[in-house]
Order: structure tokens, then C-alpha cells, then sequence
């Protein structure tokens, strides 16, 4: 990646009203002057500069890093925006780059689409754009080209980013959800179900105030660590929606095996725990933005183990479960009770019980 | 998590499952004629799935899961009520979570709301009285819904609401009563049960006493029993041991939440507010007399049935559907013939396939499979 210090062209223009407006999407001036202020000013870097309709990369600079290129897409409608541990830009760009990052891409350059509900501030924004670009710098990836729409009030709520992410898959890599086998060890980079609990208490409507903080993180440098040290891994899931349960499923699905998990081993958060008592929710459900589900072989579980442990995004890293040979596409779980529980896919959203 | 832990420690639940199994020996229990224990509430049935209880225990005791999920039990007529309810222009309606998805003969309140309709979430009927407050300008409705244990909680709120003089709120009452339900069990035919673990939450709020009729007129044990797994163990425990010694009582093993005489102020609030219905439809088990309230006449400025015109067109359960059978403990969910098949927790057809409290989603999500299998 080019990181030479460049000198700017051209100044970048100021928007000088506080709030975005239809007129900041109709394509001319005021659009030109977000764009600058908001986004060219802090994604900062030479290949979006030129704002041209599309960036341009080098191949031979991609080749250097492996002979496949990895290429994703997520869109962000998280509410609210800014939540505790993150806000809805650090998300946009953990999200890809975790993406990216479980193929085993060294992910190295994003995309940036903003959908805007007129009537946001200008500052919201340049908060936002500001935790875009710090996220970027903290992965190691750059924003390159984006783009920019104003809809009217009540046409999306307050901001939709969309982020695209192109990366390079290492030579010899070769991770899929496919390739678990009976006898392989299911570890996680810790604990679980933190941004579900965070995003559904920062919304207020269960009054429930709770210290829980999203995990929110890119995770690239600690799967490099991970690879490094076990290079026999044979598949990474980040575990999004629908949280552990659910990624488990998919991976005994596709390789037809079964799977079972130790209640007891799972890492959840006391206050997690609690949150989930209270409303009736399942913490396996419960989404994660920072965390990893790897399938190892034993062979190599306590070194994957072991440098999850010594990376800071997975200190408490943990083997949870194992593939079995049971009846393919199962996950079952060995509750803490001593007693034995399938643990299906989840039907729609979690609904909390009333009784 | 303290208090909680506690009542899920495997090694004392080793020790309970040891106990019954040497119950049981010393009973002489023919295979084909378990005990048939029904847990009459949604929330054990939750639990029991939840920690893997029922693989736990030897097979000469089979558990039945109840009629006690309220969301489960709610006949499709009513729900288009509430959509009927939902979908007219100044109301915002709201309700618990799980009655969401609960299909009525058009669309479910999901649905409704993906439509249009103001149907919002919320965890206490407290939250939809404020929500009146700070809406002026709409008519709040309230999903009220449940047995004993939410009707007091929707009853303060109405005196609340009266004493605030708040004139913009409503509740549509769909509150029941567990007892005459039990009654309706116990009086039908098809019955195998030996014995009841009895409600804990409804329990709290109306005592013990209540019960005493299933113990001397149907000769059956109940216990009444908490909600942690070892909880239920030691209820199983307690209702085995009185099958065993010839008893037939009500006993309470979740003392430490169940008052003998119940909750006195929760009482008088609903006793002051509501009146039994003469009959209240059932999903699954018919119409069965007194078993639902309505709010009384000093109160219908609160009640939405008076308040909005609703269809209150009763339909019946489609036809294919075995609830009832299931509710009864006649069938096992997976003897049902459209289990996992026309009926999943994504397109319940049934009730029971509605909420995680309704015995089939509990089995299809928790381990419907196994028992589906060794069915076939």
C-alpha cells in the first residue's frame, strides 16, 4: 500500500450549514462541499483524492500479497448510531474488514456509500466519517472511492452506510465452512453476545441501564497471528447475526458433520448473562462484531488458542466445543445442568418472553 | 449469576436424578404406561428444553407439556381483532413481544405493522401508559395478555391511568385464568396425567389454595415448582414420591416466591378491576367457561373492546392442527401430523409453534428433532 506522504492538489472546500439538506444529494456545489468536508478530509488518502468515478489500484502492488482477490459487501442500518464501544462508521469498517479477513484476505481497500436522511447534522457526520477513517487506520486499510445520497425525511432513518471491501488472499490459504472434520476443536476469541446486548440496551426501550460495550473490532491482525501460529485451520466465521448458534449451524450444515458445545466453556459476560435472564433472550443468538468462530484441527487447537490468547481482541479466546460424528448438520449443546439440548438455527428475530 | 447458579448445579442435579430413578425402580412402572407428569406452565416447558431436563430422567416418567403459554392458547379470531384494532389510523397498539408473530386469519400484528399499523414492543403495560402520555393526540392500546401472573400488572396500570385521568389509553383484555382450564383437562376423557407440576408465577400472585379441588375431587398430587432446572427436578422428585406413598396433595416446592395465601394487594387490584367472562375462547381447546376476564363496567372507559368496533369474529383452528390433542397430553408434539412439515416455528399453523413457551417450537427448537426420529 502506498503510505508516502503526498501533498494535496487542491484545498478542500466547507460546508457552512449545520444540517444536510436535499440540496447537499442534487449533484452540485453543496454536494461537492460534503463530500470534501466530510469525507476526502478524513479518509485522506491519494487514491480517493482525485475523486474520479472510481479509484484505480495497482495489480502489481495486489499481487505482492497473495493470488486471490477477496471482494465483499455489507450494508449498515444499525439504530442507534452511536452506541457505546462504536458508532455506525467503526462498524462499517470492522464489519468488511472482518469479512474479508475470515477468507484469509489481508483486507486493503474499502468503499464508502452514504445514504443520508436530510435533515442529520453536518457534525454527526464528520463524527461518523472521523471513526471511519480511524477504523481504516487501525485495520490498515484505506477508503478509496464512495458515494454520497440525500433522501427525504422518513425515507431511511437518519444514516445507511454501505461499505465494499477488496483484499488478497494469502497463497495456500484455504479456509471454508466446509472443511470441518469429526474430531476438529471449536475455539471463540472471546466473549460473546456484547454488541447485541450494547445495541439493545442503548436503545432505551427496556430501561434497562447496563455497563455492556459492543466488541466491536477488526480482527485482521489477530487472524494473521492466528494463521501464523495454525496454519491447519480449516474454517473462520465472524459470528454477526444471529450470533454463535447460528454460524455453528451453517458450518455443520456445509461440512455434514455435527457439532456440540460446553455451556460451561462458552465465555458470556456476567452482565450479559443477566441482560439475557432478564429479557428472555438466548446469549448464542445475540450478535458480535469482534468476534471469531474457528474450526482447528486438535492438533493445533492450543497453538491457535495460545496466539488468540496473546493478541488484545482475543484474550479471552476459549475452546468451546467439537466436531462429533453424529447425525451431519447438528449442533447440540451440553448444558451446564448436565443435560443435552439442540441448538437450532434461529426463525426471524428473538423475541423476548413475556413470562 | 447469584441466585441463579445455584438452581442449575449439576452435581446436585445428579444426585435428584439418582433419587427418582430409585423412585421408579422400587414402583414397578410397565414400559408402556409411563408416568405422565404435565407441567401446566409454558415456562417450564421452556426450561425443561432449555437445560436438556427430560433426557435426564429415566423413561417410566414422561412429561406433558401444558396448556400454559399464553401467547400459544390464543384463538385466531382474537388476533384479527387485535390487527382490526391496530390497523385504524390514530391508534398506536401495543404489546409483549412474543404475541407478535401469533398468526390470525389475515396476518399477524408483524405483519400488520410491516403494513403500516403503529404496533410497537414494550415490556410493561407501564411503558404503553406513557407512551399515552406523551402521545396526546393517539389512542394507546394495550395487548393485555397472560394468566394470573400479568393480569395484576395490566389492573394497576388501568387505576393508574384512572387516577392520572389519562383519557387516551385502553386495554384489550385477553387476560385468562388458569384453574377452570386445569378443570377442563382434568373433565376430559382422553385423560392420562398422574400428576401436575403446577404454575410458580401464577402461583405467587393467587396462592396455593386455589389447587385443593385437583387433590380432592380428581385424586391427583400437584407441586407447585419454580423455574430453574433444579427446581423442576425436585418438583418431578416431590410428585413421584407422592404417586409412590399413595398421596395425593398439593405441595409447594417454590416457597421461596409462593406465598400460601398469594399476593393480597395484586388480588384486590384485580378483583377491583376485573369479572370473569362466562366463557373465553381457547386455541386448541374450545371454549371453556370463566376462563377469561374483562374488565368491569366502572372501567370501560379503559377497556378497548367498548372503545373501538372489532370484528370478534371467532375462527376455528385449522384443521389439520392437533393443538388441542397436544395441549391435552393425548399426542406427543411430534405425533402431530403436520409437525416440522406445514407447521414450523417459521409458518406456525398451530399455536403451540408460535412462542418458545409452546411445546412445539420447544421441541422443534430444542430437540424436536431426537424425539421426531425415534418416533418414526
Amino acid at each position: 500500500m502506498n503510505v508516502a506522504p503526498r501533498i494535496r492538489a487542491r484545498t478542500l472546500a466547507r460546508v457552512h450549514v449545520p444540517t444536510v439538506t436535499l440540496a447537499h444529494g442534487g449533484g452540485g456545489r453543496a454536494m461537492k462541499d460534503l463530500i470534501d468536508d466530510v469525507f476526502v478530509r478524513a479518509f485522506d488518502n491519494a487514491a480517493l483524492d482525485p475523486l474520479e468515478d472510481q479509484a484505480r489500484l495497482d495489480l502489481c502492488n495486489l499481487a505482492g500479497y497473495g493470488d486471490r482477490l477477496a471482494f465483499t459487501t455489507d450494508s449498515f442500518v444499525v439504530d442507534p448510531l452511536i452506541f457505546p464501544g462504536g458508532d455506525i462508521g467503526k462498524l462499517a469498517v470492522c464489519g468488511t474488514v472482518n469479512d474479508l479477513a475470515v477468507g484469509g484476505a489481508r483486507p486493503l481497500y474499502l468503499s464508502c456509500a452514504a445514504i443520508v436522511e436530510e435533515g442529520v447534522t453536518i457534525d454527526l457526520l464528520r463524527q461518523i466519517a472521523g471513526s471511519m477513517a480511524e477504523a481504516a487506520a487501525g485495520a490498515g486499510v484505506e477508503i478509496v472511492t464512495g458515494d454520497t445520497k440525500v433522501v427525504h425525511k422518513g425515507a431511511c432513518d437518519k444514516l445507511f452506510l454501505t461499505t465494499t471491501g477488496l483484499g488478497v488472499i494469502r497463497e495456500g490459504v484455504n479456509l471454508g465452512a466446509h472443511l470441518a472434520r469429526e474430531g476438529d476443536v471449536v475455539l471463540v476469541n472471546g466473549l460473546l453476545g456484547d454488541h447485541g446486548a450494547a445495541i439493545l440496551s442503548a436503545r432505551g426501550d427496556m430501561a434497562l441501564a447496563t455497563p455492556i460495550e459492543s466488541d466491536c473490532a477488526p480482527l485482521n491482525g489477530l487472524i494473521d497471528a492466528l494463521l501464523a501460529a495454525a496454519p491447519g485451520v480449516r474454517c473462520l466465521r465472524d459470528a454477526t447475526r444471529g450470533g454463535l448458534a447460528t454460524v455453528l449451524n451453517e458450518i455443520a450444515g456445509a461440512s455434514q458433520v455435527a457439532i456440540e458445545i460446553e455451556e460451561r466453556a462458552t465465555p458470556i459476560r456476567e452482565e450479559v448473562k443477566a441482560f439475557c435472564e432478564i429479557l428472555g433472550l438466548d446469549p448464542l443468538y445475540l450478535a458480535n462484531e469482534g468476534k471469531i468462530v474457528v474450526i482447528a484441527p486438535p492438533e493445533e487447537a492450543e497453538a491457535a488458542l495460545a496466539a488468540m490468547r496473546a493478541h488484545p481482541f482475543g484474550a479471552r479466546a476459549a475452546i468451546v466445543g467439537r466436531v462429533h460424528p453424529g447425525e451431519s448438520g447438528r449442533v447440540t449443546m451440553r448444558t451446564v445442568f448436565g443435560g443435552r439440548r439442540m441448538v437450532d438455527m434461529l426463525v426471524g428475530e428473538q423475541l423476548p418472553r413475556i413470562c | 449469576m447469584k441466585y441463579l447458579d445455584e438452581f442449575r448445579d449439576s452435581a446436585k442435579a445428579r444426585i435428584l436424578v439418582r433419587e427418582i430413578e430409585g423412585l421408579v425402580a422400587s414402583m414397578d412402572i410397565p414400559d408402556d404406561r409411563p408416568l405422565n407428569i404435565m407441567e401446566v406452565c409454558g415456562g417450564h416447558t421452556h426450561s425443561i428444553f432449555r437445560y436438556g431436563v427430560e433426557g435426564m430422567l429415566p423413561k417410566q416418567i414422561e412429561l406433558v407439556h401444558g396448556p400454559g403459554c399464553p401467547v400459544c392458547v390464543l384463538p385466531m379470531g382474537r388476533v384479527d381483532d387485535c390487527v382490526a384494532i391496530a390497523e385504524q389510523k390514530h391508534v398506536v397498539f401495543t404489546t409483549f413481544g412474543d404475541a407478535m408473530r401469533v398468526p390470525g386469519s389475515r396476518k399477524s400484528l408483524m405483519q400488520a405493522k410491516a403494513d403500516g399499523a403503529d404496533v410497537r414492543m414494550v415490556y410493561s403495560p407501564m411503558d404503553a401508559l406513557g407512551l399515552a402520555r406523551a402521545n396526546p393526540t393517539r389512542e394507546v392500546v394495550f395487548f393485555g395478555l397472560g394468566f394470573e401472573t400479568t393480569m395484576p400488572s395490566t389492573a394497576l396500570t388501568i387505576l393508574q391511568a384512572e387516577s392520572d385521568g389519562v383519557t387516551n389509553f385502553s386495554v384489550f383484555c385477553n387476560h385468562i385464568t388458569i384453574v377452570p382450564t386445569i378443570k377442563a383437562i382434568l373433565d376430559s376423557p382422553d385423560l392420562r396425567l398422574d400428576g401436575f407440576l403446577g404454575p410458580g408465577h401464577v402461583s405467587m400472585v393467587i396462592g396455593t389454595a386455589p389447587y385443593e379441588f385437583i387433590a380432592r375431587f380428581y385424586r391427583k398430587p400437584m407441586v407447585i415448582a419454580g423455574f430453574e432446572p433444579l427446581d423442576i427436578l425436585q418438583s418431578i422428585w416431590m410428585v413421584v414420591r407422592q404417586i409412590k406413598e399413595g398421596r395425593v396433595e398439593i405441595e409447594n416446592q417454590y416457597a421461596r416466591v409462593v406465598p400460601e395465601g398469594g399476593n393480597a394487594p395484586a388480588l384486590r387490584a384485580v378483583a377491583r378491576v376485573y369479572e370473569l367472562r362466562e366463557f373465553f375462547e381457547w386455541r386448541g381447546l374450545g371454549s371453556i367457561d370463566h376462563s377469561g376476564v374483562k374488565l368491569r363496567a366502572e372501567y370501560s372507559r379503559f377497556d378497548a373492546e367498548r372503545k373501538f368496533a372489532i370484528p370478534n369474529v371467532p375462527i376455528a383452528d385449522p384443521k389439520s392442527c392437533q393443538c388441542g390433542e397436544v395441549l391435552k397430553g393425548a399426542i406427543k408434539p411430534w405425533q402431530c401430523k403436520v409437525f416440522g412439515s406445514a407447521c414450523t416455528p417459521e409458518t406456525p399453523l398451530g399455536a403451540l409453534m408460535v412462542s418458545s413457551e409452546g411445546a412445539c417450537a420447544a421441541y422443534y427448537q430444542y430437540g424436536g428433532v431426537r424425539h421426531h426420529e425415534a418416533a418414526e
